[in-house]
């Protein structure tokens, strides 16, 4: 499947208190969330963002707390897609559990700027800049955790095995 | 092949031959955690996997310790979806109202958690009982409605920085410098993916609770775990918390570390992370002049009897400046109750101080010390992210209780021997 939007581009170690503040943590709700999305780095930020656009950060990407609600605010905000030099550890895993795709490129970050056209292409594993021409190649997604995926997430793969234990 | 204290316990929890880092293995949870904000999410996910029961009623903790006292509606709401849950599950390990603490405070005292075990909770510090030799790790709601339902997990083997650690501690300086000093060198993704372990003849000599106060900042490096080898110190707290079986794992001679960082500790003075990373550590007499108009002593890191004692021993005879709020809260009742038992609390209150609940509240920014645009806090908590604890323009130090403490009586970031 692949992803066309516009680039908003954050900083390094953007954190989970950045990407959603605890004082929004009283929901589960997805669009409520989304509608606080990155309200802790800049009041109404998440005003410029259009349904379908795409993130684009720096180093550590989603440090701090393991509050879902992150990855959640996310996908609720309309981003599908983060692109990163790094993620933080649990947001990557909390990532994956909710469908948000993660693509993690290093260095090649830099050649992805803020406003860039970007088309992404999770299995390939490839990002398109239509803005400089360029091509992007990424890290391939785990082959452990491309069989959670496949199960249909770990929700999805978790009711398999239960199911499975009768 | 010789292992890490990491791969040990990852080995005795999993059927898989354990071959090194980056590899996957599934291993059995001993205790699996969630609290009043991540709990929520678990249980939708928990339902949406088809699971009717948790794995062992005795083996899943839900302590609602984040926004509680509930501090409005929606969190009293939350909280009831958490209690509902645990009542139709039978979750023997539910806590809310007068036996409920922060949950890393609360597990280890009680013998929920101890070494040996593999722990995973929804909440970033839960490798907070590394300290007592546990693997311990923070994990989305889902990854731990998952370990709920099915009593296991998936982990990728970590590599492993050793942080070795010698020297006598000065006066003044104690784990919380400690572990700001390495997050300091290291940085905030120093650790990114690793474990740490521990060692040192000063890790040897350090206090159980000192020991969790270092480990409880490994995620602040961003690691998967903190890790000491339980020692006789550590089985006997365990034992004494009525855990049932701790087990000790140490790693073996030759061990493979990705890299070892060594801090003489003898050398050291009083630490303090400035706005708005944890890895802006600075001796405190660098700070500079900081006027603050809050100070916290409490949290998952350094809420317990030491800490508690540390600040009231600086305290003592002593009062907060005029203007500033300093705002103490144990972390759980048996702490409470023991600080009162010791007379801290007329010490803290002759001193002007606020003594509050068990609660992480003001840590995250949730209730009950939030900051205004413009305000200073000097926290012993374990963030301090832009916002973390109030206005967007405010700003958070973090430093130990000594530290806290003797800054809330001058009214400004100050070294303890200078007051």
């Amino acid at each position: 499947m692949t992803y066309r939007g516009k680039a908003h581009k954050v900083g390094s170690n953007i954190d989970t208190d950045a990407i959603i503040p605890a004082r929004f943590l009283v929901t589960t709700d997805p669009q409520e969330l989304g509608a606080n999305c990155m309200e802790g780095l800049e009041p109404g930020w998440i005003s410029r963002v259009k349904s379908g656009d795409i993130m684009v950060a720096g180093p550590n990407f989603g440090c701090g707390s393991s509050r879902e609600h992150a990855p959640i605010a996310l996908k609720g905000a309309g981003l599908p897609v983060v692109v990163a030099h790094s993620f933080a550890r649990i947001f990557y895993r909390n990532g994956f559990n909710m469908g948000l795709i993660l693509l993690e490129v290093g260095d090649a970050v830099d050649r992805l700027g803020d406003g860039h056209d970007l088309e992404v292409d999770a299995e390939a594993g490839k990002i398109v800049n239509h803005t400089t021409g360029e091509t992007v190649q990424c890290m391939p997604v785990p082959a452990f955790m491309a069989e959670i995926l496949a199960a249909g997430g770990l929700v999805g793969y978790a009711k398999a095995r239960l199911a499975a234990q009768g | 092949m010789p292992f890490t204290v990491a791969e040990k316990i990852l080995q005795a929890h999993s059927p898989e031959e354990v071959k090194g880092p980056g590899q996957i293995v599934r291993c059995t949870v001993d205790m699996v955690l969630a609290n009043d904000i991540t709990a929520p999410l678990a249980i939708k996910s928990f339902a949406a996997m088809g699971a009717q029961k948790v794995f062992h009623t005795n083996k899943v903790a839900l302590v609602c310790d984040h926004f509680t006292p509930n501090k409005d509606i929606a969190s009293a709401e939350q909280v009831r979806v958490v209690r509902e849950f645990a009542q139709k599950m039978g979750v023997t390990h539910y806590y809310e109202g007068g036996d409920c603490g922060v949950e890393h405070a609360l597990l280890p005292e009680t013998g929920m958690v101890g070494p040996g075990d593999v722990v995973v909770g929804a909440d970033s510090h839960t490798c907070t009982y590394g300290g007592l030799g546990a693997f311990a790790t923070g994990m989305g709601s889902t990854d731990v409605a998952a370990a709920m339902a099915l009593g296991e997990t998936w982990f990728k083997v970590p590599p492993t920085i050793k942080v070795q650690i010698d020297g006598e501690l000065p006066e003044y300086v104690g784990a919380k410098d400690l572990i700001l000093e390495l997050i300091g060198r290291i940085g905030v993704a120093g650790a990114l993916y690793k474990a740490l372990e521990f060692a040192g003849s000063t890790v040897s000599a350090l206090s159980v609770e000192g020991r969790m106060t270092m480990a409880n900042m490994a995620i602040e490096a961003g690691g998967k775990a903190g890790l000491f080898t339980a020692d006789q110190k550590a089985m006997d707290y365990a034992k004494a918390a009525g855990h049932a079986n701790p087990r000790s794992f140490a790693a073996d001679p030759g061990a493979a570390y990705e890299r070892v960082v060594a801090i003489d500790a003898g050398d050291m003075s009083p630490r303090v992370a400035c706005p708005h990373l944890p890895e802006n550590v600075k001796p405190v007499a660098e700070v500079g002049q900081v006027p603050i108009r809050q100070a916290v002593v409490g949290s998952c890191t350094n809420g317990r009897i030491e800490d508690l004692r540390e600040a009231a021993a600086v305290l003592k005879g002593r009062k907060v400046a005029k203007g500033v709020r300093l705002i103490v809260l144990p972390a759980t009742p048996r702490i409470w109750r023991q600080a009162m038992d010791e007379g801290l609390f007329t010490t803290f209150l002759d001193a002007g101080a606020v003594v509050g609940p068990p609660t992480c509240g003001p840590c995250l920014g949730g209730h009950m010390g939030i900051l205004a645009a413009g305000e200073v806090c000097v926290a012993t908590t374990n963030r301090n992210f832009k916002g973390r604890m109030g206005s967007l323009d405010s700003f958070v130090y973090l430093a130990g209780p000594a530290v806290a403490a003797a800054s809330a009586v001058a009214g400004q970031i100050i070294h303890p021997a200078a007051l």
